[in-house]
């Protein structure tokens, strides 16, 4: 509360930024603890969270205003012009000081408080279990088992306190191959493929260095491939471009010379207590270069793979140039394509796809093992692993499943979520669309298969909202470790059964599970296979979307056609029930028509309406829609087309102090 | 020498008795099995009665033939087909492409098809393919076999494997020879006779007089005009035009002689709400004189004084002010300011003609790879600029239709000749603002009128699709154009347009080759010559058989009185995947999902229907 000094600023003009007419909304602009608000002439509200804010930026002074453009991470932008510089200014301060906190402790999930009790928050919390997770893949088995070896998060702090491991792996075996891999993350099972009895597992990349050997790490994966009985030999994939080792190689082998040199000296002031001259010098070089992959003639049996998914840095500019062309005004075709391209974001997103389709195919059809790694093996494995699962096993695409998926392969395993969504005020360079890259090739899956999915588009954006949103404790922290530390699980509830009340809205209609039961997706790659995500990217700009949408309707008359059949059921058995009980049976007509009291007037409610098309403002939505009666394109103002009506809105999940 | 070839005598099958006995063998034997019957579905289908594999042979044919003649070729005009089917048949193998199963028989050319019957033990039907969609044709011999790839009009690829070096060559040039035909009259619409469909059954389905009878009910001023009767004042006009009441037949004559291809100004659409109309004509022949005609002039102010007192009008030039400028040393030009009071000009520049098909070439030939990287595949997307130029088409029609409905301006469109992107505009703006134009046979109506009528010459724009060899002359897909603007329509607004994808693919299918005869000719005149109506069979009554409307039809319509604006950012408008990725991706996924649709949309209707009925049941009391 310290940073507010102007709670309420009025006559302040709210601008569409791909409007071609300069007409503006006018309304007053309030700021509360936790959100910025705009209200206009018609009593349209605009909530945006500090937290979602990456960025605000005051423009020079103009005769109407000063402009305050703030930028968000969900991919909105909003354009303000403050009347007086002076207000401008300190709602200018105030959000640089709410946008960023130091603490974890002043985010919002902590003071959030959706009316809950303790145990209701608890059974939230207790909603995703992953060993009830491991169980199902069909671990433990005779051939894996649950390790304690990380109870205490002795060996891997960024690791979960349950891992699975090959029974055959023994307690020194799984140490000393977590010395010789970066973070001490060793590799382990991430999916277990009951079928094919083959195993997806993850790891960061071994501190190889100069050709150096570990002899556990080397019989860990051993153990890995011997756990799968039918094929003996295994995948190995780094997820990093051949061409980036390659250089990095090139250049090791000179500066390698050099590090032995000085590494005597650097050995007295770290004070490394390794005996072993060799490993010291490894671990030097590594510190030097922090890079290295597994030498295909120290271990038996492993065919190595590189697959190019670019490095985190790679992928933030990519999508900064993404979204600096999608944001031009009066952009033409042509510059959108070469900024596409230029971009290279589809070409990131196809690498990630392709990766998991590799995984797959090994899994699928020679039947062998992979073991996945990167650098850290937080970010691209995170990647790669939760795809190559979600196209192996159909319990992934269902609302549950997914919810499992993300918890075990990316919350669990350590995706460091609060420093690459940036929820502090941290160092701007960790920060990276990691996640977002995952929900967007799962968009694509859902495009290339429309029925396999029993979600739908909207519950990808929820996620991606709330992933930022700090609402909720799940994302927080960036491992299982310091969440625990934070006690989230006390103070702060879990998204999960927020969004499994709210099923309903992120069903997809076309879901038909019986015939995905078994099915491996294999999609297909193809360069035009990818598209544009609009509704993730523009999701705020809604002059850009399509004006009707299919979904809602079809999601309606699904509804309908259940609700009619269950009435004539219903209907049935009642008749059924008084032909059996007198055979004079009276059944009143009051009673029948008592059963649907509405009737099917659907099909003409939502036909002249300009709809929502995701449903962005329900309850769990930490703000609110644009105005959705502005500008069509080309000028012209869709005058015809009827204002969308006013949604439902659950008052206590946004506090309004400042009213 | 592909001429040379043709007239060549070689072999046994130079003999033309031998190979018309082999032929009739052939056929015999595929009428036999009972196969000419079942055509796969897609396919036209042909009774063993009707006679596309016979030569025409009568004497009155070939007489009307020859006076009728509109290729320049008329030495292929006049053969006889049997005389350039060289070969009667061989064993091959077809390849369909990406999910379907290659295809194993008997190769047969015929005067209008290709068919491949497969041997007597297969099970699946005979195949078919109408020689006139052949596009290009490419042969490679090896050994003792041979391969031909066609490439049709509808984009899709097929490869035959043929034993036999004789025959894949004799092949190759039978199918060149007989697709390239341009006369019109012994095209397969003259022969093709359908099950279940009469002749002259639509084609009175939409004429103008049926527009009229509509317009006549909203506003008295305007009339129909038979001024055009006899072709003589605009040879690509209908006979009857729509124009203002207040002029004559004379003053309308005088102001053709003033418009290029004496395309006067006439009414394309009346918009009831707001009392204004969309015109279109062609340019005025002002010349580098800048000359004047009053006629033309008068035409003008009668229809801005039939709107409304005081009301203005725009012109909408589809040039750019600099080309329209130009286009004056030729003999056209633009209406003058100071003649035209009360309208004012504005330039939408937008591409027609040869660079619109090499935009289309490009972009089909970026779909064909399917092994480019993305940033190849994006850039070869951006240089076609076909989506550009769908952007164009659609802004250009927003500007028009904004203005009638906003403004309450009377709209003039015409570019040059007024038979391209003229009709773009006019129709797209149509489709924008009248809701009964997005039904299915508003919209029949509205291609019939706006395109087939009014003078858009299909026989020449679409003579060759994207994979000709040849220089293209008159080719252009401005028609290809006006259907992907409307698919990008009825994605925006999927509720919106009581047809789906499956209609907009058969007019580009139809359009380029067809069994039906609505497609022919460039004009109404030369539709008349050839007696089109009368002897072919039109393609509305064969897309309104009730066995069609699954295809066609958009099961989630609602009607929506409401214009419908679209969007025209580059971040909403999509590559019709459905049109240019057709037959490189596997359709399955797609198909199913639409299928899933259909059946929630039927069990919705099929629950609600029961409904009543149970209440129905209920025992009374």
């Amino acid at each position: 509360m310290e940073h507010i000094r102007t709670t309420k600023v009025e006559q302040v003009k709210l601008l569409d930024r791909f409007s071609t007419s300069n007409k503006a909304l006018t309304g007053t602009l309030y700021l509360t603890a936790t959100h910025l608000l705009f209200i206009d002439s018609h009593q349209k509200e605009t909530w945006i969270l500090h937290h979602h804010i990456a960025s605000v930026e005051k423009l020079a002074l103009t005769t109407s205003g000063c402009p305050l453009v703030i930028q968000c991470k969900n991919f909105r932008i909003v354009h303000f012009i403050v009347p007086r510089e002076r207000d401008c200014h300190d709602i200018y301060n105030s959000l640089l000081q709410l946008s960023k906190q130091a603490k974890y402790e002043d985010l919002y999930a902590f003071s959030y408080n959706p009316k809950q009790n303790d145990s209701e928050r608890l059974r939230g919390w207790q909603l995703i279990d992953l060993a009830e997770e491991y169980k199902r893949m069909g671990v433990p088995n005779s051939n894996w088992q649950l390790s304690d070896a990380n109870r205490e998060y002795k060996i891997c702090e960024t690791y979960p306190r349950e891992l699975y491991v090959p029974r055959i792996a023994s307690k020194p075996i799984i140490v000393g191959s977590s010395k010789f891999r970066s973070k001490g993350r060793f590799p382990v099972l991430s999916y277990y493929h009951r079928e094919k009895e083959a195993a997806v597992c993850r790891c960061s990349q071994p501190l190889s260095g100069f050709s150096a050997r570990c002899l556990e790490d080397e019989h860990l994966l051993q153990a890995i491939s011997k756990a799968n009985p039918v094929n003996r030999y295994m995948y190995v994939m780094d997820t990093r471009p051949k061409h980036r080792m390659q250089s990095w190689w090139a250049t090791q082998k000179d500066i390698g010379r050099i590090i032995v040199r000085i590494s005597s000296k650097i050995w007295n002031d770290e004070k490394i207590r390794e005996s072993h001259e060799q490993k010291r010098l490894n671990a030097m070089a590594n510190r030097a270069a922090g890079k290295g992959y597994e030498n295909e003639d120290n271990y038996s049996n492993i065919r190595f793979q590189f697959v190019g998914i670019e490095n985190i840095h790679v992928m933030r500019s990519s999508l900064q140039k993404l979204l600096e062309v999608n944001g031009t005004k009066g952009l033409s075709v042509n510059d959108f394509y070469s900024g596409l391209e230029s971009s290279g974001w589809l070409r990131h997103i196809k690498a990630v796809m392709d990766a998991a389709i590799f995984l797959t195919k090994a899994i699928m059809i020679e039947n062998a093992s992979v073991l996945v790694h990167c650098s850290d093996g937080w970010d691209r494995t995170s990647q790669v692993c939760s795809l190559g699962s979600l196209l192996l096993d159909s319990f992934y695409r269902t609302i549950r499943g997914f919810m499992v998926l993300i918890e075990k392969d990316w919350i669990s395993f350590g995706h460091k979520f609060s420093e690459r969504c940036g929820h502090l005020d941290s160092d701007p360079k960790e920060v990276s669309p990691v996640f977002t890259q995952f929900l967007e090739c799962v968009w694509h899956l859902t495009e290339q298969f429309p029925q396999a999915f029993e979600f739908n588009e909207a519950f990808l954006l929820q996620i991606h909202e709330h992933i930022y949103s700090c609402q909720f404790g799940n994302f927080l922290g960036n491992c299982q470790k310091e969440r625990e530390e934070l006690k989230l699980k006390e103070k702060t509830y879990s998204l999960w059964p927020f969004l499994l009340d709210d099923q309903k809205k992120y069903l997809n209609p076309l879901y038909s599970p019986k015939s995905q039961a078994v099915a491996v997706l294999e999609p297909n790659t193809v360069s035009f296979n990818f598209k544009f995500w609009r509704n993730m990217y523009h999701q705020f700009d809604r002059t850009l979307h399509p004006r009707q949408s299919v979904f809602n309707i079809i999601m309606n008359m699904n509804e309908q056609n259940k609700q009619l059949e269950n009435d004539i059921k219903d209907l049935e058995s009642k008749i059924k029930q008084h032909k059996n009980k007198q055979t004079d049976g009276v059944l009143t007509k009051e009673l029948l028509h008592s059963v649907r009291p509405e009737s099917p007037t659907l099909k003409t409610s939502l036909c002249f309406k300009e709809q929502t098309l995701l449903p962005v403002n329900d309850a769990l939505r930490t703000i609110e829609g644009s105005n959705p009666a502005d500008n069509r394109d080309v000028s012209s103002v869709g005058k015809g087309l009827v204002q969308a009506p006013s949604r439902p809105r659950h008052r206590q999940l946004a506090p309004r102090q400042a009213q | 020498m592909m001429f040379f070839f043709l007239f060549s005598v070689s072999g046994n099958a130079s003999n033309p008795e031998f190979k018309k006995k082999k032929n009739s063998e052939c056929l015999l034997r595929l009428r036999h099995e009972g196969l000419l019957n079942s055509c796969p579905a897609g396919v036209a289908s042909c009774p063993a009665s009707s006679c596309p594999f016979r030569s025409p042979r009568s004497p009155r044919l070939k007489l009307l033939e020859s006076a009728l003649l509109l290729g320049p070729r008329p030495t292929a005009g006049g053969m006889e087909f049997s005389e350039l089917i060289r070969t009667g048949r061989a064993q091959a193998e077809l390849l369909r492409g990406p999910g379907a199963p290659p295809l194993r028989g008997t190769l047969c050319v015929t005067g209008h098809h290709l068919l491949l019957s497969p041997g007597p033990q297969a099970t699946s039907d005979l195949w078919l393919l109408l020689l006139r969609s052949v596009d290009s044709i490419e042969k490679r011999v090896a050994g003792d076999s041979g391969t031909i790839t066609l490439r049709c009009k509808d984009l899709r690829v097929l490869q035959l494997d043929i034993e036999g070096v004789e025959a894949t060559l004799d092949i190759a040039r039978s199918i060149e020879a007989l697709s390239s035909l341009e006369s019109v009259i012994t095209s397969f619409p003259f022969f093709y006779r359908p099950k279940g469909l009469r002749l002259g059954d639509a084609w009175h389905f939409h004429p103008p007089e049926h527009y009229y009878k509509r317009v006549a009910r909203e506003t008295n001023a305007w009339r129909l005009s038979e001024v055009n009767e006899d072709f003589s004042v605009c040879p690509s006009y209908p006979r009857a035009v729509i124009v203002p009441r207040a002029v004559d037949d004379d003053a309308l004559a005088r102001s053709a002689r003033f418009r290029q291809g004496g395309r006067f100004p006439v009414l394309s659409y009346h918009h009831a709400p707001s009392g204004t109309v969309l015109l279109r004509s062609s340019q005025p022949l002002t010349g580098p004189q800048k000359r004047r005609c009053a006629e033309d002039e008068e035409l003008l102010r009668a229809v801005l004084a039939g709107a409304r007192p005081g009301a203005r009008g725009f012109i909408v030039d589809t040039r750019s002010a600099q080309a329209a400028k130009q286009a004056r040393m030729t003999g056209g030009g633009t209406e003058a300011k100071a003649a035209y009071p009360g309208w004012k000009r504005l330039h939408r520049p937008m591409e027609r003609g040869r660079p619109l098909q090499e935009s289309f070439v490009r972009l089909v030939e970026a779909c064909g790879d399917l092994e480019q990287s993305m940033d190849r595949w994006l850039s070869r997307l951006e240089g076609c600029r076909w989506l550009a130029h769908v952007k164009e088409a659609l802004s250009t029609a927003c500007l028009a239709a904004q203005g009638m409905e906003r403004e309450g301006a009377c709209i003039l469109v015409h570019g040059a000749e007024g038979t391209d992107s003229t009709l773009l505009v006019t129709s797209l703006a149509q489709l924008i603002l009248d809701p009964l134009s997005r039904t299915m046979t508003g919209f029949q109506e509205l291609v019939e009128r706006e395109w087939i009528q009014a003078g858009h010459p299909f026989q020449l724009r679409c003579a060759h699709s994207a994979f000709s060899h040849a220089r293209p002359k008159h080719e252009a897909p401005t028609f290809l154009l006006f259907l992907d603007c409307v698919w990008q329509l009825g994605r925006q607004f999927p509720l919106s347009l009581e047809f789906g994808e499956g209609l907009l693919l058969a007019l580009f299918e139809h359009a380029y080759a067809s069994p039906f005869g609505t497609f022919l000719c460039n004009s109404e005149k030369e539709r008349c010559l050839c007696e089109v109506r009368t002897r072919t069979h039109s393609l509305w009554s064969g897309l309104n058989q009730p066995k069609e409307q699954r295809k066609l039809r958009n099961p989630l319509y609602v009607l929506n009185p409401l214009a419908i604006w679209p969007s025209v950012e580059p971040q909403s408008l999509r590559l019709w995947q459905g049109l240019f990725l057709r037959w490189t991706r596997p359709p399955e996924p797609s198909e199913a999902a639409w299928e899933k649709v259909w059946q929630i949309v039927t069990d919705k209707e099929k629950t609600e229907g029961s409904q009543p009925t149970v209440s129905a049941s209920e025992p009374q009391p």
